[in-house]
C-alpha cells in the first residue's frame, strides 16, 4: 500500500542527508541560516528541520510547542534552497517548512506571537492592531494621488502603511517615483494586506481571502500594473496571486526606478558616501533581483558601493522574513540575525546600509541602536539616498 | 529539574542545554545505518572552561560524555551508545591564529572545514589546508580524531599527521596542551622532539578526551589547479599506474574510483589526478609528466585520458559538493561507507569484493580510493547508498559493510572510522599485547569510563 503523508511534499523529506551545506553561504565564510546562527542547535538548521519533520510524520516525535518554535524560527530566506546539494528536491525545502506550519495552524499549536499575529490580522486586517481607516495616513504630507487611472498602483503593504520606519520609506519611494514622472496612484485606506507573511506562517485560508480581496479590488479599479514598496508583497503578488486569478503585472520599486534613472537623467549632486547594500531575501534569493538596486546606487556621483562578505545570493537575512518581523522568535541572544547583519555591515567600513525593504530597514535600524553604533552606521532606503543626493544634503 | 540539568545550565546557560524531545531525538543518531540511542542531555559549550566543567560534572556523576562535530563519520561514532551528555562542539568555532610564515593555523574544536577554508581564502590566499571531500560542515577536530584524509593527503599524509598541537580536556577534567603549546605560545609541532602524546588522542574517536583547540599545518595554495582523469577497464593495472604517478612526486591528489552509474562509468576504473602550479608553465610541465607516466598504458590500449571539460568545474570544487549526491542515488537520503586503509597493491581485490557485495546484497555502490603519503597506503571507500524509508535496504547495507570490514581484516587492512561493532572486530584480531596497551591507556586516562563509552571497548 502506498504510504500517505500529512504534507504535500512528505514523500521527499526522508531524502535529506543532513550534510549541512544548507546552513552555509556558497563560500562557507559563516553560517548563513539565521535560525541556526541564532539558536545554535542542529535542529534549527534546515537539515535538522527536515529530519525532525520526518520523525514527526513517522510519529517518533509529537507536535509540541518546541517543535512549533523550531518550525517558526525559519525566516523563509531561501538560503537553504540555494545551497542544498540535492537538485532533485532542494526547491521544495521552503514549501515543506510552510506545509508543516499549515498543519500546526490546523492543530492550533503555534507559538504565542504567531497566534497573536493571526488574531490581529483577522480582527484589524493588519498586525499593528490599528484601525483600517488609518492605513492611508502614511501618505500625509506628500502629494500622491489616490488611484484612478494611473499607469501604476503604488502598493505599500502593512509595514509601509503603519510602521514609522516603513512610512518614512514609503513616502520617500513615492516622492522619487513621482519625481521620475512615474504615473502612480495609491489605495490609502482601501489597501489591505498582501498576505505574504500570513502564507509563510501557514494560515493559508486567511491568505486566500486576502489575496482574493486584493485581486477583486485591483480588477474593479482597473489596476494592471503594481509597484510595491516591499519585496514581500512583490513576491506573493508575483508568485502566488496568478494561481488565484490575478492578471496584473508587478514590479518592485527598484526595478522601475533603475529603469527610469537610466532613461531619464535625474539631477544628482556629488554624494561622497560609502554605502553597503543589504539584499532583501524576497527581492534577491526569492526573485533574483540583485543588480537594479546596485545600479541605482552606482548612478549616484561620488557614492562608493562596498559589498559585505555575504551578499547577493549569499546575503544573510536580517531576520525579518517568514513573519519573524512581527513574531520576533529569533529576537533574543547574541547571534540574532539583525545584529549579526549589522556587524557584517560594520566590517565593510561603510557609513550607510542601503535597503530596499521596509522590514529590513526596521530590523537593521533596531540592531544599529542595540549595538550602539548610531554614530557609525545609518540605515537608509535607496530612495532616501537618492533624495539626499538630489537635494545636495 | 534534575540536579545534573541545573548544573549544566549553570555551566553553559539555559540556551546551551537541551532536554527537549526534539534535540534528544536528533542527537541520538547520525546519517548512517546504526540504531539511534537517546542521550539524556545535549549541551553546546562555547569555551574550553565550560567543556572542562561539563567533564568534571560528568566525572563526578559518572555520566557518559560524547563529543560531537557534524556527525558526518556516518559510522555512529557520536551516537551516545550509553546515553549521557552529547557535547555539540560547533559553537566553539573561532579561528584563533594563523602563522603565515610557519604555515599553521590554530582553531577551536568545533571549527568547520568550510570556515577555515573561507578564512584562509580571505585573509591568507597563499595558504590552504587539507580539505576533505566530506561536507564543509564537518569539523576539523573530528576529522583528525578519526585520522581523516583530505586533498593534500597524497602529499603529506593523513590529516592527523598535519596536527601541530592540541588542547584537550581529559576525561578527568584536566586541560592539557600537547606539543609545542605545552612549552610556549607557538603551535608549530605536535611532538618532535618530545614523546608524541598526540597519539593518545588522534584516532581514539573521542574516547580519551575532548579536543578544544588544535594547530593544523597549512600549505602553499598554488594559483592554478588542474585535473585529468585516466580511465582503464583493467583494475589489476591500477596499482602499477598509481605507483608510476606517485613516482613523479609532483601531484596534489590521486583518487581511483569506479561506480556503475551513470552508465558512462560502468566497468571502468577512473584515476583522477590533481596537480597545481603558480603559472601555466608549471601546470603544463606537470601535465606532460602525468601523460608521460601513463603513456605505456595508452600505447598498449589499456587506458586513456577522458575528455573532462564538462565536469572540470565540479572536479576542482573543494569540497566537492556533488559527492554528497551519492546519498540520493537510492532516492532515500543515505549512504555509508567502510573505508579500510590498505596497501595499494590490494586495490583490485577490494574492487572485486565491493562489486561482489553489491550484487550479493542488491545495493547501489561506489568505490573510491585516495592515496596517502605518496602511495604508502590508500583509503579504500566501500560505499553503499540506501533509502532511509527502506528498513530492509538499510539492514542489507549494514550486513554488506560488516562483511567488507571482515574482508578488510582478513586482508590485513585497517578499518577506518570503525563503528563500535567493527572496533570489537579489530580488538579481537589485534595482537593481545597491543590490545593491552590500548586498554591500559584508556583505563588510565578515563578511569571512570565516561568518555564516549561503548567505543574501543572489547565487550
Amino acid at each position: 500500500m502506498e504510504k500517505t503523508y500529512p504534507i504535500r511534499h512528505g514523500d521527499v523529506v526522508h531524502r535529506c542527508f543532513r550534510c549541512g551545506y544548507c546552513k552555509f553561504p556558497g563560500d562557507y565564510t559563516d553560517f548563513n541560516c539565521p535560525s541556526y546562527k541564532a539558536f545554535g542547535w542542529d535542529t534549527y538548521s534546515p537539515g535538522g528541520r527536515m529530519w525532525l519533520i520526518q520523525a514527526w510524520m513517522n510519529k517518533e516525535i509529537t507536535t509540541s510547542p518546541h517543535f512549533a518554535e523550531i518550525m517558526y524560527a525559519c525566516v523563509a530566506c531561501d538560503n537553504c534552497k540555494n545551497q542544498c546539494v540535492f537538485p532533485k528536491f532542494r526547491d521544495f525545502l521552503p514549501e515543506i517548512f510552510e506545509e508543516v506550519k499549515e498543519k500546526l495552524v490546523e492543530e492550533g499549536v503555534v507559538p504565542p506571537p504567531v497566534r497573536d499575529y493571526f488574531k490581529a490580522m483577522t480582527i484589524y486586517g493588519n498586525p499593528y492592531r490599528l484601525p483600517r481607516d488609518a492605513r492611508g495616513d502614511w501618505a500625509k504630507g506628500i502629494d500622491v494621488p489616490e488611484f484612478s487611472a494611473q499607469e501604476y498602483l503604488f502598493y505599500v503593504g502593512d509595514v509601509g502603511a503603519f510602521d514609522e520606519v516603513g512610512c518614512r520609506m514609503a513616502r520617500s519611494v513615492a516622492r522619487v517615483l513621482m519625481k521620475l514622472e512615474v504615473s502612480i496612484g495609491v489605495l490609502k485606506e482601501q489597501e489591505i494586506s498582501d498576505g505574504n507573511d500570513v502564507r509563510t506562517m501557514g494560515e493559508t485560508e486567511l491568505f486566500r481571502r486576502l489575496a482574493l480581496e486584493n485581486i477583486t479590488t485591483f480588477k474593479e479599479k482597473g489596476i494592471k500594473r503594481v509597484i510595491t514598496l516591499d519585496p514581500h508583497a512583490f513576491n506573493t503578488f508575483k508568485k502566488d496571486y496568478p494561481a488565484l486569478g490575478a492578471d496584473f503585472q508587478v514590479f518592485h520599486h527598484t526595478e522601475i526606478i533603475a529603469e527610469r534613472m537610466r532613461a531619464k537623467r535625474m539631477e544628482l549632486f556629488n554624494y561622497p558616501l560609502t554605502v553597503t547594500y543589504h539584499d532583501p531575501c524576497y527581492l534577491g534569493r526569492h526573485n533574483g533581483i540583485y543588480e537594479q538596486p546596485r545600479n541605482i546606487l552606482k548612478a549616484i556621483p561620488g557614492l562608493k558601493l562596498v559589498e559585505m562578505q555575504q551578499h547577493g545570493i549569499d546575503s544573510f537575512c536580517c531576520g525579518g522574513g517568514g513573519g519573524n518581523f512581527f513574531t520576533d522568535i529569533l529576537g533574543a541572544g547574541d547571534e540574532r540575525p539583525n545584529v549579526v547583519r549589522i556587524r557584517q555591515a560594520l566590517e565593510t567600513g561603510a557609513g550607510v546600509v542601503a535597503v530596499a525593504c521596509p522590514n529590513c530597514a526596521k530590523m537593521l535600524l533596531n540592531a544599529v541602536k542595540e549595538e550602539g553604533v548610531e554614530d557609525r552606521l545609518e540605515v537608509l532606503g535607496i530612495t532616501e539616498i537618492i533624495e539626499r543626493a538630489s537635494a545636495n544634503l | 529539574m534534575s540536579d545534573v540539568l541545573k548544573s549544566l545550565i549553570e555551566i553553559v546557560g539555559k540556551n546551551g542545554v537541551s532536554t527537549n524531545a526534539e534535540e534528544l531525538w536528533y542527537y541520538s543518531r547520525d546519517p548512517g545505518v546504526l540504531e539511534p540511542h537517546r542521550p539524556d542531555f545535549v549541551v553546546a559549550p562555547k569555551t574550553t572552561q565550560q567543556v572542562q566543567k561539563i567533564v568534571l560534572l560528568a566525572n563526578s556523576e559518572k555520566i557518559p560524555v560524547v563529543p560531537m562535530g557534524a556527525a558526518m563519520a556516518l559510522t555512529g561514532l557520536v551516537i551516545p551508545l550509553k546515553g549521557g551528555i552529547v557535547v555539540d562542539m560547533k559553537r566553539m568555532n573561532r579561528i584563533l591564529e594563523v602563522n603565515p610564515l610557519a604555515r599553521y593555523a590554530v582553531v577551536e574544536g568545533g571549527t568547520s572545514q568550510g570556515m577555515l577554508k573561507a578564512y584562509l581564502q580571505k585573509h591568507h590566499p597563499e595558504l590552504r589546508h587539507s580539505l576533505p571531500d566530506a561536507p564543509a560542515a564537518t569539523t576539523i577536530a573530528a576529522n583528525v580524531s578519526l585520522h581523516g584524509q583530505g586533498r593534500l593527503s597524497q602529499q603529506y599524509g593523513f590529516n592527523s599527521d598535519m596536527v601541530t598541537g592540541l588542547e584537550v580536556v581529559l576525561p578527568t577534567g584536566e586541560i592539557c596542551s600537547i606539543g609545542s603549546p605545552s612549552l610556549g605560545p607557538y603551535w608549530f609541532s605536535k611532538s618532535p622532539s618530545l614523546p608524541d602524546l598526540s597519539g593518545l588522542f588522534l584516532g581514539w574517536l573521542g574516547t580519551t578526551g575532548i579536543i578544544t583547540r588544535l594547530g593544523l599545518m597549512l600549505y602553499p595554495n598554488k594559483k592554478i589547479r588542474d585535473v585529468e582523469i585516466f580511465v582503464t577497464d583493467r583494475p589489476e593495472l591500477v596499482p602499477e599506474m598509481l605507483y608510476r604517478l606517485t613516482h613523479l612526486e609532483l601531484l596534489e591528489d590521486i583518487n581511483a574510483w569506479f561506480q556503475p552509474k551513470p552508465l558512462v562509468f560502468k566497468d571502468n576504473y577512473q584515476i583522477t589526478i590533481y596537480f597545481t602550479g603558480d603559472d601555466d608553465d608549471e601546470v603544463e610541465f606537470k601535465r606532460k609528466m602525468v601523460w608521460r607516466a601513463l603513456q605505456p598504458y595508452m600505447d598498449s590500449k589499456d587506458g586513456g585520458f577522458m575528455s573532462i571539460q564538462y565536469m572540470k568545474q565540479m572536479l576542482l570544487e573543494m569540497p566537492q559538493r556533488t559527492i554528497a549526491d551519492f546519498a540520493d542515488v537510492a532516492k532515500g537520503g543515505g549512504f555509508e561507507y567502510s573505508g579500510p586503509i590498505i596497501p595499494i597493491e590490494h586495490f583490485p581485490r577490494y574492487a572485486a569484493k565491493l562489486i561482489e557485495l553489491a550484487e550479493k546484497y542488491n545495493l547501489l555502490y561506489a568505490g573510491a580510493a585516495r592515496l596517502i603519503s605518496g602511495g604508502h597506503a590508500m583509503m579504500f571507500a566501500v560505499s553503499f547508498a540506501f533509502n532511509r524509508e527502506d528498513a530492509d535496504m538499510m539492514l542489507r547495507v549494514k550486513q554488506a559493510l560488516d562483511e567488507a570490514t571482515e574482508f578488510a581484516l582478513q586482508q590485513g587492512g585497517i578499518p577506518w572510522k570503525p563503528n563500535f561493532h567493527e572496533q570489537r572486530m579489530i580488538l579481537q584480531r589485534m595482537d593481545p599485547n597491543t590490545r593491552r596497551i590500548l586498554e591500559m591507556i584508556k583505563r588510565n586516562l578515563d578511569p571512570r569510563g565516561i568518555m564516549n563509552p561503548g567505543n574501543w571497548e572489547a565487550n
